[in-house]
């Protein structure tokens, strides 16, 4: 019984890190990527990925039924809203007139 | 360790502060309100003060970033240049009152002090015997609705004064919406996804305002959040499927009435218990034990505030929102003309 507690406790250890790396990475994208839609590439794994991980990794530690639920529901919430939302952010940068920088005008170095 | 989150987290409310002030884009400045309220609602959750958390991340990262955008429809984007005799004065004014704040902070007790007055005033009273008196296990709805009931009730009643002042102030537009109700198309009508999306999301965020509402006894929640959240819901529905819509089913006087009723919800249970004998919000009176006349009384001016939020949000959107149509109905006029 403890292998098996021994086991979902370093699964959810893994989650839990990976998550936050993606987290990391992803703001560490926000900050350093070209140009708007890369870097809203980089918010989209922090919102999706990043948050997933960390979900299912506290999921794993959860020792109530109606905790996992409750998480499951923010997992469902955060995978349905935060995608629509950055559509609706690409969409309406695109219609704000934002091109995405393709492979002939980006320069050597990622300007801001 | 965790001394260490509440520095960082105060620095970043206090690089957020910063930014605000020297923004002069202001759909950037709301959008960054919207993030300092976001990090206040952690810094609350650490203080362990959830149900303030809850109430500062749906009032002021939610929709209090809605109704200031859609005031920015009305005002403009860009603030415009101050004079430079009038940013000095600011300056004084600021650095003036800066200082006396920080004065201030000299006479209060230190951070998270359990001898503050604060904590051995009423504070233990309340603690240790809102199980016994009230009965349910969240003690700040039993403080918020019934020990401090007269002062919820006041902050029921700036609510609906600030809808009245917004009525007063922008609320008088000719009735001309309702002739060309079908010419004005849906603003998002390109958006499928996003209709798609909030026509899933709308239903579960109502139910969870209802669930906020009614589970206020037990968890973080009550008619503060509750209002928002289900405003909210249907400030979603306006702006995605137009607002026209969404008034046909809230009518302008319906939900005028529904905010006045919230109001006159809290204060006939006062009063009733106040023709009963007892004190003005005494809610003992209600049933035969005290206890369960406790837990009526809460859950009926629980539902008045939450009616008067949700109902005041509604009609601070729409009156915003109507002011917007008719200007740009009215510049269009005048192009044409």
């Amino acid at each position: 019984m403890s292998g098996l507690t021994g086991l979902i406790d370093l699964l959810s250890w893994l989650a839990l890190v990976a998550g936050s790396f993606c987290a990391l990475s992803g703001g560490v994208g926000l900050l350093r990527f070209p140009d708007f839609f890369s870097r809203m590439h980089a918010a989209g794994v922090m919102d999706t990925l990043g948050a997933g991980l960390i979900l299912f990794g506290l999921m794993l530690q959860s020792d109530h039924w109606l905790v996992l639920v409750k998480l499951l529901l923010i997992l469902k919430l955060i995978w349905l809203t935060s995608p629509t939302s950055s559509h609706a952010l690409a969409k309406a940068a695109i219609r704000g007139g934002a091109r995405p920088l393709l492979g002939d005008d980006m320069p050597g170095r990622g300007k801001r | 360790m965790e001394m260490l989150v509440d520095v960082f987290l105060l620095g970043l409310l206090v690089a957020t502060a910063v930014a605000i002030s020297s923004t002069k884009d202001l759909f950037a400045s709301i959008m960054l309100t919207g993030l300092y309220s976001l990090i206040s609602a952690a810094f609350f959750v650490l203080m362990d003060a959830v149900d303030v958390a809850f109430t500062e991340a749906a009032v002021g990262a939610g929709i209090s970033t809605l109704l200031m955008l859609s005031c920015m429809k009305l005002t403009g984007q860009y603030e415009p240049k101050p004079h430079r005799h009038r940013r000095l004065l600011g300056l004084v004014v600021v650095s003036v009152t800066g200082v006396l704040l920080l004065f201030g902070t000299l006479d209060t007790p230190n951070f998270g002090d359990d001898h503050s007055p604060i904590q051995d005033h009423l504070a233990p009273h309340y603690l240790t015997k809102s199980m016994e008196e009230i009965g349910i296990p969240n003690v700040v709805t039993s403080v918020l609705a019934s020990y401090r009931g007269f002062d919820t009730f006041g902050e029921t009643v700036v609510i609906l004064t600030a809808g009245i002042g917004v009525l007063a102030l922008l609320g008088f537009s000719p009735k001309r919406q309702s002739d060309d109700l079908d010419s004005l198309v849906a603003p998002m009508h390109h958006q499928k996804i996003l209709r798609v999306v909030s026509k899933l999301l709308i239903p579960p965020i109502l139910l969870f305002a209802l669930y906020v509402q009614f589970h206020g006894d037990f968890g973080p929640g009550g008619g503060f959040q509750a209002g928002v959240i289900f405003a909210a819901a249907i400030i979603l529905y306006a702006m995605i499927f137009g607002v026209h819509v969404a008034r046909q089913v809230f009518r302008d006087g319906a939900i005028r009435l529904l905010a006045a009723l919230g109001v006159l919800i809290y204060g006939s249970v006062g009063l009733l218990s106040f023709l009963s004998g007892k004190n003005f919000l005494d809610y003992s009176v209600l049933s035969d034990t005290p206890q369960h006349g406790q837990h009526w009384g809460i859950m009926l001016v629980e539902m008045g505030v939450g009616i008067t939020v949700a109902a005041v949000m509604l009609i601070i959107f729409f009156t915003f929102s109507a002011r917007v149509d008719k200007r740009e109905r009215d510049g269009d006029e005048n192009q044409r003309q």
